[in-house]
């Protein structure tokens, strides 16, 4: 089923992540995701790898959901992963022909995948925790400061808040037009490419149609609210930040200041 | 033997995760052929799921359905077959209209079925029919139709697939009272010349209380009457726990009994009211 998809949706809870501030989670991801790049051995992207699983299990969050999302990309982490391998130099451990695996190449590979892996189930832990509102209302707080080159950041907001709110509807609405034709025969699970291609028009068509529909009525809706803009627009839920950020701040940089620490004093095995 | 019989149904969506959420829990019960059979329930009381189920666009979590007593999941790779046997109208089916003219999307069932250019043309005229589709509109694009053609449309899509069992998911919601009535009058219609076996699924005790022959009572996801039109209707107080009610027409046979007047309170449409007061009045 379409809703079996599960990248980027929100499970609402009352884990310690789940109560971080939507700011922090969003700058901590980032700070996370360049610590997992900069990590050149071993040691360190073992350390930085087991921060991100502890904060994983934090979030009280099944696991099976993350590996979910994983297996949404699999075919990208294994394509690259074996690209990797014929690239890079040292060791040579084989030779065939004009193929050739070195030790840094195999190193490369097994980095490429952990970090990519690491990178989507960390990535998957701000979105499974926060609300998509809570999260548009962070990213416009934290592009306030773009507004003084005239960038409209409210309405930015605005549209992602809404383009957020819209997919679980989507998909209901794909689930059940498609239930609809396939009541009346249609078959989306047999055929080849340009089978399936088509079989997907009797879906796409009034899925078309219904999404104007949606857009149409949501903007008449907002119109009649006077809805005109961000400017002086209070909030009902004021964003804080509480003794959890602090708390995971702490965390964050120990983790950041041992994978440093890591880097320096061993020896890099990638580049 | 049974067109449909359901044995141990339970359906829980989402299962194993935040959402889990039990829509059916461990119904039973049989449908002869050729019966009209109302699909009665409060919002939310697993209604819809339970007509997905019958024919097969939903997996049981647990139990069994049989079709013509053949378990439907026997072989999941037939499915299809099970879809064309038992026909499915939806909530809305207007939403589903997709080709470029009426005629082609009704055609649409038929040609998955791989029938032939001839077979599909009169069944497709002969549905059009059923529903009271004028020819002219066959020829014109489906959004181009007003709400209430629309939807008969859709529905013909479906009878033009020629089912054993037709199952109406709320046909007559947001239509007209002049058109409810139309419509209902044309699947009456269609299921006395056809003889097949309908589910008719309806907020409307009066719509019921017309149309069916049985009637099977949902509350929270569990079966819990499925008898003969008179005998639920009789059950005023029982109905109106789980939020449903007997219809109005009915009720007012009963309140006149208990004012004294001796009137049979088994009547379930007004035709039937005018009879027995006449009958009361005369006598
Ligand atoms: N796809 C779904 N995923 C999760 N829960 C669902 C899904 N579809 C229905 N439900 C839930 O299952 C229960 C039964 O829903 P169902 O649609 O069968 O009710 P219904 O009797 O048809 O109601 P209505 O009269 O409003 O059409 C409801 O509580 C609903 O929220
Ligand atoms: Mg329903």
């Amino acid at each position: 089923m379409v809703r079996d998809v599960t990248l980027g949706q929100f499970m609402p809870g009352h884990s310690l992540i789940h109560k971080l501030d939507a700011r922090s989670k969003i700058l901590l991801l980032i700070a996370y995701i360049v610590f997992i790049f900069l990590s050149e051995n071993y040691f360190s992207l073992a350390l930085i790898t087991v921060a991100s699983l502890a904060v994983i299990l934090l979030t009280k969050i099944n696991f099976k959901f993350y590996l979910k999302s994983l297996k949404v990309i699999l075919f990208v982490i294994v394509f690259t992963g074996i690209l990797n391998i014929f690239y890079g130099s040292g060791t040579v451990l084989y030779e065939w022909g004009f193929i050739t695996i070195t030790e840094g190449g195999i190193n490369n590979a097994i980095f490429v995948i952990i970090r990519i892996a690491v990178l989507v189930m960390i990535s998957s832990v701000l979105t499974f925790t926060t609300s998509p509102s809570d999260l548009t209302d962070a990213i416009e707080k934290l592009l306030k400061p773009l507004s003084v080159f005239h960038i409209k950041v409210h309405e930015i907001a605005m549209m992602m808040t809404i383009a957020l709110r819209f997919i679980p509807v989507f998909l209901e609405e794909t689930d059940k037009i498609m239930n609809a034709q396939k009541a009346r025969g249609a078959d989306f699970e047999s055929g080849n490419v340009f089978q399936r291609i088509k079989a997907l028009i009797p879906v796409l068509i009034p899925l078309f149609v219904s999404s104007f529909r949606c857009a149409n009525d949501l903007a008449t809706a907002m119109e009649c609210r006077c809805y005109n803009g961000g400017n002086n627009r209070t909030r009902m839920k004021v964003m804080k930040f509480s003794l959890a950020d602090l708390f995971g701040l702490m965390f964050s940089l120990l983790v950041f200041a041992g994978v440093i620490l890591l880097n320096l004093y061993l020896p890099a095995v990638v580049r | 033997m049974s067109v449909i019989k359901a044995q141990n149904l339970t359906l829980v969506y989402g299962k194993g995760t935040s959402f889990q959420k039990t829509a059916l829990s461990n119904v039973n019960f049989e449908i002869e052929q050729g019966e009209f059979v109302g699909l009665i329930g409060h919002t939310g009381s697993g209604k819809s799921t339970l007509v997905q189920l019958l024919n097969g666009l939903l997996k049981p979590t647990e139990g069994t359905v049989y079709l013509n007593g053949k378990n439907i999941w026997e072989e999941p790779k037939k499915i299809r077959e099970v879809r064309f046997k038992a026909g499915m109208v939806f909530q809305y089916p207007e939403y589903q209209l997709f080709e470029e003219t009426v005629y082609k999307d009704i055609a649409y069932g038929p040609k998955n079925m791989g029938l032939s250019e001839d077979e599909t043309d009169k069944r497709v005229r002969s549905a059009a029919e059923f529903v009271g589709l004028k020819r002219e509109l066959l020829y014109k694009s489906p959004f181009d139709l007003s709400g209430g053609e629309k939807r008969r449309a859709a529905i013909a899509g479906v009878i033009a697939m020629d089912p054993d069992v037709l199952i109406l998911d709320e046909p007559t919601a947001g239509l007209d009272p002049l058109g409810r009535d139309v419509l209902l009058s044309q699947i009456q219609n269609y299921h006395k010349t056809r003889k097949n076996t309908i589910i008719f699924v309806s907020h409307s005790m009066e719509d019921i209380a017309r149309i069916s022959d049985r009637i099977l009572v949902m509350n929270h996801g569990e079966k819990l009457l499925f008898d003969t039109t008179q005998n639920v209707f009789a059950k005023a107080e029982e109905l109106e726990k789980v939020g449903l009610r007997i219809p109005q027409i009915t009720k007012i046979m009963r309140m006149l009994k208990k004012r004294g007047i001796n009137v049979n309170t088994n009547i379930l449409t007004i035709e039937q009211a005018f009879n027995e007061i006449i009958n009361y009045l005369g006598t």
